[in-house]
């Protein structure tokens, strides 16, 4: 089917419905992954996933249907419809937006589908070596993907959209084991549209191979509460996982006691926090010119000046809360529904300049990079890939990795220091309702907590 | 459509091909805020190839319909820099019968379903109206079929249907998060079960409770079980970590390592049960394997890949992802129950810690067996009896060490999701760490 014919086919298909609203997707994703456990590579593969679905509204109801075969579109969307007015029964909210018509043209970089897979694979190769070589590594792990993906997108209010994106993801682990004891160091990068990071690594590949073995000797925290300074990358998931989720307005909207503690106005923080969130910030692993609701991306603030300004929302959230749509909806591919989710959430810069944040903590945490971790909302837990004591204004002993937990909400309002350095992790990839990994990218200066539950991993 | 692009395959230069196809339709009926929300239909499908050419093995999928050209092509493009295959593809074997299929699934009326969904929302918020309920019903119908160059072929069909309810409960910027859910390859009519767990965890965080920080009895759930203390054990059992001397199991085959009341197995010929099959996902028939047996380490898991590396038997353990690569995974994990219920246990601690759902799991040396978390849903139990929720509440330990060493007693199972029956767990001692 030519791009012509399946508009046609498309635009054909959405005619004549008793519905309120029904648009359809079809995305094709083709993508080359590589992946090293240990000294050999383990796999390599090409795939390439192809489908479509339909979603439709009647009366507050949502019908959706998802398939790989587009053929009989129009019959895929008789049933959506149908599912729809089996459910709807109150009355169907939908922020007003204007339909688009638009062909993004792909901007890319360097394209890793001009790289030869033998030019991929030698690379990596190369950088496995490197780990290996670091004496005292016991194992590696590397995870390389890279994927083209192409959308379209219409609905029944006229707009019709095709988008591209290509991105690139690369995983690389070490670990050290000396009689009982493992450590773990690795670092994770990604890009949007473009390969050309994933050929400059080999002083990042070492530096992880050594912080490997480093931790071996490294000393335990004394566990307790202290003043902890993040690194942005640490500082950047903190955002998105503790503050960015509770911004999604679908957690909210239907939830009165979460609309009461999520009511703008409320002050979450000093006057120092400023957090955004935009897929219009362009050039980032969650940047996109429209939302997987043809709504145009935007730059929202969530906190400005300490105090909760905006939050996320679908076309549905924005007008059930009376607030605009923020071009949030995205879905993962063709099998799911669009929801809210974020895209490059961040802290803004502040002033303060990295010996500003360390030159009065006696004696503090400094806690660098991401290994894992989760929050419940109200309570979260993280590890640092990477920890220091600081001791009378300076950076001093390295520590093995520690665990910060805390409550989200006395957690934001101690942030009283924010660095002027922004920098953004682009190697993250977010799970939210069995949709995963969704390309996000996050930032932060570096801050400082002024007093948080530091123990050990 | 398999046979076509395994001749291709061949034809191009493949020695040997295998091609691999799933179809998934599935009916979910989705509430959202206590009401009916969204009903879907997802009908997906797509096939895998993979290809040794000379020695080495190549991959691909593609969920395009008819994409021949476009698999093979992948596939061998792939090849040269693949990994050496370590094995062939299985010739034609003969498979246990496993019953995985009811019709009453695919019968189901959506009626019958928002019914059931809404049943359970409401017999929950008759306990607390409080609650916001997110609730669940699917129905699914799964199709496999294989096919290699070897002459090996299966083909099966699972139904799967599921229901599950998620209530929140916000006071303030205190959260409360209950729920449980069922999962089974028969049609499900009753959704009591659900409702029961749910309740009981409602009524067990009614009240507030603090624990000191030191070292207690702690009794996992069975939820707390498969949430907290499964990763890291069944990790140990990957015969590719072994292999690689990664899992603290590796050489210990036969040695008794855990407490003799302890036996751990995993069986896909059960009935009924959403892991079942007639054979993993390379064709390698099922059997019920024993992983742990009165202690002692007795079987490791293996695809064919890892087997032919390890010089092991292949144990019919490779699954396939989203994307078609084979890894390896256990398919119905059961483990060895005592005659207790989970408040017998509760009472035998007397004073203690219930683990319920962890947060933060996966974080710490996963592979050594250590999990670590913030208490996300726990109780204490004062006197024999759980008096309240606890909050800001850390426990850490090591799963092979508590199984060897801390086992206190284990109680009467029950299926968690639709394939892993677990038992709650009383462990002697855990080291809980409590803020304030």
């Amino acid at each position: 089917m030519t791009p012509d014919e399946l508009r046609e086919e498309i635009e054909k298909a959405l005619r004549g419905w008793d519905a309120d609203y029904i648009e359809v997707r079809v995305d094709e994703t083709t993508a080359t992954r590589i992946v090293y456990r240990g000294r050999e590579l383990e796999e390599i593969g090409r795939s390439r996933s192809f489908g479509g679905n339909v979603r439709a509204l009647y009366r507050g109801g949502w019908g959706f249907v998802s398939f790989n075969d587009p053929r009989d579109l129009r019959g895929r969307v008789e049933q959506a419809v149908s599912q729809a007015r089996f459910v709807g029964r109150e009355r169907s909210y939908l922020a007003e937006v204007e339909p688009v018509v638009a062909i993004v043209p792909l901007e890319v970089g360097r394209d890793p589908r001009q790289v030869p897979l033998s030019r991929k694979k030698e690379l990596l190769d190369g950088y496995n070596e490197l780990i290996w070589s670091t004496p005292g590594v016991s194992s590696s792990n590397i995870f390389y993907s890279d994927a083209h993906k192409r959308v379209v997108f219409a609905s029944s209010e006229g707009a019709y959209i095709q988008q591209e994106r290509i991105d690139v993801s690369l995983r690389i682990g070490a670990t050290a084991r000396r009689d009982g004891d493992v450590q773990q160091a690795s670092v994770s990068l990604g890009a949007l549209n473009d390969y050309s990071f994933v050929e400059t690594l080999a002083d990042e590949v070492r530096r992880v191979a050594r912080r490997a073995v480093e931790l071996l000797d490294a000393p335990y925290v004394k566990p307790g509460i202290y003043p902890v300074v993040l690194d942005p990358i640490l500082a950047g998931v903190f955002c998105h996982e503790a503050f960015g989720h509770l911004s999604e307005a679908d957690h909210i909207y239907e939830n009165e006691r979460l609309r009461e503690l999520m009511v703008l106005g409320r002050r979450f923080g000093q006057p120092i926090l400023n957090i955004v969130d935009g897929a219009a910030v362009p050039g980032l692993r969650g940047s996109y010119r429209y939302d997987d609701e043809g709504v145009p991306a935007q730059k929202t603030y969530l906190i400005r000046e300490g105090v909760l300004v905006g939050r996320l929302h679908s076309r549905e959230t924005a007008a059930k809360m009376g607030e605009r749509p923020t071009g949030n909806a995205r879905a993962l591919d063709y099998r799911f529904p669009p929801i809210v989710r974020m895209t490059n959430t961040y802290i803004e810069p502040g002033e303060a300049s990295f010996e500003d944040l360390i030159a009065d903590i006696e004696e503090g945490v400094y806690a660098c990079n991401w290994y894992g971790g989760t929050t419940s909302m109200e309570m979260f837990t993280f590890s640092a890939g990477e920890a220091y004591m600081v001791r009378k204004g300076q950076v001093a002993e390295l520590l093995r990795p520690v665990k910060l937990t805390g409550n989200v909400f006395e957690t934001l309002l101690n942030i009283d220091g924010i660095g002027r350095d922004l920098a953004f992790n682009q190697g993250g990839g977010c799970g939210k309702a069995g949709q995963m990994p969704l390309p996000v990218s996050n930032g932060s200066p570096h801050i400082r907590i002024r007093q948080c539950v530091v123990g050990e991993r | 459509m398999l046979e076509e692009v395994i001749e291709l395959a061949l034809r191009r230069g493949a020695q040997e091909a295998e091609a691999f196809y799933s179809e998934v339709e599935e009916t979910p009926v989705l509430f959202e805020a206590n009401r009916l929300k969204q009903l879907n239909a997802r009908q997906v499908s797509g096939v895998a190839l993979r290809v040794i050419a000379d020695g080495r093995l190549g991959a691909a999928s593609s969920s395009r319909p008819g994409d021949v050209e476009g698999l093979v092509e992948m596939a061998l493009e792939s090849a040269p820099y693949g990994p050496e295959a370590r094995f062939h593809f299985p010739a034609a074997d003969s498979y246990p019968s496993v019953q995985t299929y009811d019709p009453q699934v695919e019968s189901f009326s959506l009626d019958d379903m928002v019914h059931l969904g809404q049943g359970l929302i409401d017999a929950v918020r008759r306990e607390q109206p409080e609650l916001v309920c997110d609730a669940s019903v699917r129905r699914a119908v799964h199709r496999v079929v294989g096919v290699n160059s070897s002459g090996g072929r299966f083909e099966y069909r699972r139904t799967v249907f599921s229901l599950g309810v998620h209530g929140t409960l916000v006071r303030g910027t205190d959260m409360l998060f209950v729920g449980d859910a069922q999962a089974s390859c028969q049609a499900i009519r009753d959704g009591s079960a659900v409702v029961g767990e749910v309740l009981r965890q409602l009524r067990w965080a009614e009240r507030t409770a603090r624990v000191a920080t030191g070292e207690m009895p702690v009794v996992f759930t069975p939820q707390g079980v498969a949430g907290a203390l499964l990763g890291p054990l069944v990790t140990a059992f990957s015969g590719r970590m072994v292999h690689q001397g990664q899992s603290p199991l590796a050489g210990r085959l036969g040695e008794r390592l855990y407490d003799p009341r302890f036996s751990l197995w995993d069986d896909p010929t059960l009935p009924y049960r959403t892991g079942s099959r007639i054979c993993d996902d390379e064709g390698v028939a099922s059997r019920r394997l024993p992983l742990v047996a009165d202690g002692v380490v007795a079987h490791f898991l293996y695809d064919l890949q890892t087997a032919g590396l390890a010089g092991a038997e292949p144990t019919g353990h490779g699954s396939r992802g989203p994307g078609g690569q084979v890894g390896i995974s256990p398919s119905c994990l059961v483990f060895a129950e005592g005659e207790k219920g989970l408040g017998e246990l509760v009472r035998e601690v007397g004073n203690g810690l219930v683990v319920e759902q962890l947060m933060g799991a996966g974080q710490g040396n996963v592979l050594g067996g250590d999990f670590s978390g913030n208490v996300l849903l726990g109780y204490k139990i004062e006197g024999g009896e759980v008096v309240g929720r606890v909050k800001d509440t850390v426990v850490a330990g090591n799963v092979h060490r508590l199984l060897a060493e801390a086992l206190l007693a284990l109680g009467r199972g029950r299926w968690v999701g639709g394939s892993l029956y677990v038992p709650p767990i009383a462990f002697a001692r855990l080291s809980v760490a409590a803020k304030g």
